[in-house]
């Protein structure tokens, strides 16, 4: 019984290993298109590695978020976060520095940037 | 004698055209692998990224002549982070770092030539993308310009109006004056997507004296200053 356990207990765990790795890779295809969007337009000052490390941000008064920490980022409420990416920082009282892209994202991929954002910091809430 | 002297106007204006039809051959066999001399038909975030060089269908709006000569003899980076900075970007600490020893140089020309595809490409007007005299040059507070690019409206963000000061994802500014004309600036930050579909300066909505101070501010940048 105890091996019969232990073996569940050894299943069980790399299952979720495997689904964690899943969930994180970022070439997950579910996320591809999206995260290609945010290599072109996005990563150039919120970072390669989405931690708000960009390359412009040596000329930043005003650091960008960082999209990889899961308790800032999950203190963001979703409709806050769509309306800072189509209508800029400061349509929600944040910094002018994050332009608004409406112009070159339709509502839906800003939808699908939201979704991105919640698997890339990796604390996604539900709709 | 009148005669004569319509003869030599009309010889004069074919060995012109001809120079002219030449230049723009010379540029499409030349140029036109690393560059779009057409408007693209098929706009796409993978065509920015397949592109070699920057797109050269409105060249004839975009940049001063004489600016064109000078560089086409003797090229220098216009973007820190070549062409598309994401290429040469790499993680790092305190921020990612870029890389562009990889990038290709622009082949430099003689100065013949530089003036032959300068004539060529100011010849490629851009199909109205740019209105001539939407920048009225009288008028515009230059430190409301400068406090407009640098604070308020964030170009600073991607450009550099000062050499290494500011972004550098996007071409630096700091001789804007020489290089482009105030119409162009005026018309591209009034509606990059005008110009591509997908480029990566998004429309920032700037209302018209704003668009004329930071144009107005532009256009004093010299290098050297």
């Amino acid at each position: 019984m105890t091996r019969t356990r232990l073996i569940f207990g050894v299943l069980a765990s790399t299952a979720f290993m495997l689904g964690a790795q899943v969930a994180t890779a970022e070439d997950d295809p579910k996320f591809k298109e999206t995260a290609r969007l945010y290599d072109t337009y996005c990563a150039q000052c919120h970072g390669v590695s989405r931690n708000g490390k960009g390359v412009n941000t040596v000329g930043l008064s005003v650091q960008p978020r960082d999209h990889s920490d899961p308790v800032g980022m999950a203190s963001l409420p979703r409709e806050q976060m769509v309306k800072a990416i189509r209508d800029g920082g400061a349509s929600v009282n944040k910094s002018a520095l994050m332009p608004a892209w409406s112009s070159v994202f339709t509502d839906q991929q800003i939808e699908q940037m939201a979704d991105y954002l919640g698997h890339v910091c990796k604390c996604a809430k539900p709709n | 004698m009148r005669r004569l002297s319509f003869l030599a106007s009309a010889l004069a204006l074919s060995i012109a055209g001809s120079a002219a039809a030449q230049g723009a051959g010379d540029l499409k066999s030349q140029c036109s692998s690393c560059h779009a001399l057409e408007k693209p038909a098929a706009p796409s975030v993978e065509r920015l990224w397949n592109r070699k060089g920057p797109d050269l269908w409105y060249a004839g709006a975009k940049f001063n002549r004489d600016w064109l000569v000078k560089w086409l003899q003797k090229p220098t980076p216009i973007r820190p982070g070549g062409v598309l900075w994401f290429k040469h970007a790499k993680p790092g600490e305190p921020r990612d770092t870029l890389d562009t020893a990889g990038a290709p140089a622009h082949p430099a020309l003689d100065a013949a030539a530089a003036a032959k595809f300068a004539d060529a490409l100011m010849a490629l007007k851009g199909d109205g993308v740019v209105t001539p005299g939407a920048f009225k040059a009288e008028g515009a507070n230059l430190a409301m310009g400068k406090m407009a690019f640098g604070k308020l409206r964030g170009c600073v963000a991607c450009h550099q109006d000062k050499s290494g000061e500011g972004g550098v994802s996007g071409p630096e500014l700091y001789d804007a004056g020489e290089r482009l004309q105030p119409d162009y600036v005026h018309a591209y930050i009034k509606d990059p997507q005008a110009f591509d579909r997908f480029i990566w300066m998004p429309r920032l909505g700037l209302s018209e004296p704003d668009l004329q101070r930071i144009t107005a501010y532009l256009a004093t940048l010299k290098a050297g200053q």
